[in-house]
């Protein structure tokens, strides 16, 4: 069932006096700006516009409503107290141009929320503004090259990335002016050392890191990368996509890391993918503080005369600037804010250790149901790969096979084919939110995919059966691309 | 895997190459290779007359799975692409071996570290476990 456009529901004339703008409108805005004929909106009645996206909302798989095992995305349970307090008057009423002294209880948050993020990544500043990840990411590489400059080391432009990175990674340091210099994987998970020796030099600005890595394992020997490293004269980049498997547990500023970028839409759960903008917000080591992104939020005084307020390019000249128009998704913040008052330090600790035991229960479980692990010697930490080579090539059941069946048992996909080292492989994050019986469900589910092919069956080149939309023809859609809408009937 | 062309010889990155009459090489992407990325939605060629270094890249190919570059085997000028990839990528998925040609290159010196059909199969069939 496919829900049309509600601009081809419209009828003329037709009105939903619920979201219709009052007739005569007391407004300060000149008359000559004011317009006079009916603006281009579907005319539709209230119930139509009711019936048209709670259908549409039916239509969607999200965290609210199905298992969401997105390896390296961290679709975690949102908790509905975090959108109740960001909602408050005082916040979402607050303009962001008002005077500082009107907004003290926003920026009061504000600083609570870097000071904790400095204490659970145990760096030492932290800027809030990076809107999502990318930003984030690209914040960070501008410090570390903007720290280069200021030295006069202007040779220093070579960022190495593993070739387990997430691809934006390497996009980063490209954008950031920077060359990209790959290094392999050890068949075990962890990086080669003798490699990394070999490549870092008077050329190297520093390198970027997810730990653990998307191959779902603890990187090891990150003591001795992280010396490797600094004594080349190059800086650490934490890439904060996998947080959530080490929070409250082990710290990137302990680890050597000079700069990190925490995703707060996963980590701290605020809503993400199709469900709300994101936050990048960076941590810096003692080297970088002097290049934060702007604005930040600084504090005088304590008890009465406690103040806060922006610190800008006034007060960190050497600051790489401003990333956006003001201080970032203020939602987002706000909503990471009552998350992590709620969970609180210890309760941190707990996120990791549930991300990570769920993690590992489903690891056992489809092990002993015949699933090859991609790293079957070592423990998964938030997520782990299991890799259907082995079906792909008996069964013509490949990965991504299973991902559609799964759809049709009313679970979201896991991550498919990436990382891309490891061949017809599923990245499976099943998050600390979930209950037992919904692992074991799953897990059930996933070997009966696998004992339904190898009994003959072929459905599973078909599925999805029971969505809106049947299989897609991606190579066509790739090679035929074709935007423009079509009419379809209601 | 379909059986290799015994006229041609390999690299460890997935390439195959054919000496031509006129002294040129003809460069394509291995039957393994073309399996592996999966239905090809794109190919990206260099330009004739652009010189290439051996080891550096020289085409881009793009498959719904994931984008890959083609290193070129030897150094050399650019004498001939296959224009037709252009509209028909997938022509490298179903003859990878002719009409699935990349381009066409005038070398500088030998290629080095190719391999002979029997050492290229023995290498492919080394990575599947």
């Amino acid at each position: 069932m496919t829900e049309p456009l509600i601009f081809e529901k419209s009828r003329s004339g037709r009105r939903a006096f619920a979201q219709a703008p009052a007739a005569a409108m007391d407004t300060a805005i000149p008359g000559e700006f004011l317009r006079t004929d009916v603006p281009l909106m579907p005319e539709v009645s209230e119930m139509q516009v009711v019936r048209h996206y709670t259908r549409l909302s039916q239509q969607n798989f999200s965290i609210d409503t199905q298992f969401y095992p997105l390896g390296s995305c961290t679709m975690k349970y949102n908790p509905r107290a975090c959108n109740a307090a960001a909602l408050l008057p005082g916040f979402a009423g607050r303009h962001p141009l008002g005077p500082v002294s009107h907004g003290q209880g926003f920026l009061a948050c504000m600083y609570d929320l870097q000071e904790m993020l400095k204490a659970v990544t145990g760096m030492m500043g932290v800027s809030l503004t990076p809107m999502a990840g990318a930003q984030g990411e690209f914040a960070g590489v501008a410090m570390i090259r903007a720290y280069h400059i200021a030295r006069d080391d202007h040779e220093r432009t070579e960022i190495i990335v593993p070739d387990a990175a997430h691809g934006t990674n390497p996009a980063t340091a490209v954008m950031c002016g920077c060359t990209v210099r790959e290094l392999p994987t050890g068949a075990d998970g962890d990086i080669d050392v003798a490699a990394l020796r070999e490549a870092v030099g008077p050329k190297t600005a520093g390198i970027m890191l997810t730990n653990p890595s998307t191959l779902g394992v603890f990187e090891r020997h990150i003591m001795e990368v992280a010396e490797i490293v600094h004594d080349a004269g190059g800086l650490l980049y934490y890439d904060g996509a996998n947080l959530n498997a080490i929070l409250g547990k082990v710290r990137p500023g302990d680890m050597g890391f000079d700069v990190i970028h925490m995703n707060l839409h996963k980590t701290f759960s605020t809503p993400h993918g199709g469900g709300g903008p994101g936050s990048g917000a960076i941590g810096v080591g003692e080297r970088l503080l002097p290049f934060m992104p702007v604005p930040i939020v600084g504090k005088t005084g304590d008890g009465d005369s406690t103040y806060y307020d922006w610190l800008t390019t006034k007060d960190l000249p050497q600051s790489i600037g401003q990333l956006s128009g003001f201080m970032g998704n203020a939602g987002v913040l706000l909503r990471a804010y009552v998350y992590m008052r709620m969970v609180g330090k210890d309760g941190m600790r707990r996120i990791a250790e549930f991300a990570t035991l769920n993690a590992n229960y489903i690891q056992a479980r489809l092990r002993q149901g015949g699933f090859e692990l991609a790293y079957p010697d070592r423990r998964a930490s938030h997520e782990f790969i299991v890799t259907l080579k082995k079906e792909a090539k008996t069964l013509d059941l490949t990965a991504m096979d299973v991902a559609k069946v799964l759809l049709d048992y009313g679970y979201h996909a896991p991550t498919t084919y990436f990382p891309l080292l490891v061949p017809e492989c599923l990245l499976i994050e099943p998050t600390e939110t979930e209950t037992q019986d919904m692992l074991d469900r799953f897990c059930d589910a996933m070997i009966a995919i696998v004992e339904a092919a190898r009994s003959g069956e072929s459905r599973h080149k078909e599925a999805p059966f029971s969505l809106p939309v049947r299989r897609l023809d991606d190579v066509k859609a790739a090679r035929n691309l074709d935007l423009a809408y079509k009419v379809v009937a209601e | 895997m379909q059986e290799l062309p015994g006229d041609l010889i390999y690299t460890s990155e997935h390439e195959w190459l054919r000496q031509e009459e006129d002294g040129t090489v003809t460069i394509g992407i291995t039957d393994h290779a073309q399996e592996a990325l999966g239905d090809l939605v794109y190919v990206e060629l260099p330009e004739v007359g652009q010189e290439v270094v051996s080891g550096g890249d020289m085409a881009v190919v793009e498959s719904v799975k994931a984008a890959s570059d083609v290193y070129s085997p030897v150094s050399g000028e650019v004498t001939g692409v296959n224009e037709a990839l252009a509209d028909s990528p997938e022509s490298i998925n179903s003859d990878p071996y002719g009409d699935g040609w990349i381009v066409r290159i005038r070398p500088s010196e030998e290629a080095a570290g190719t391999m002979t059909p029997n050492d290229y199969q023995e290498f492919v069939d080394g990575l599947d476990d």
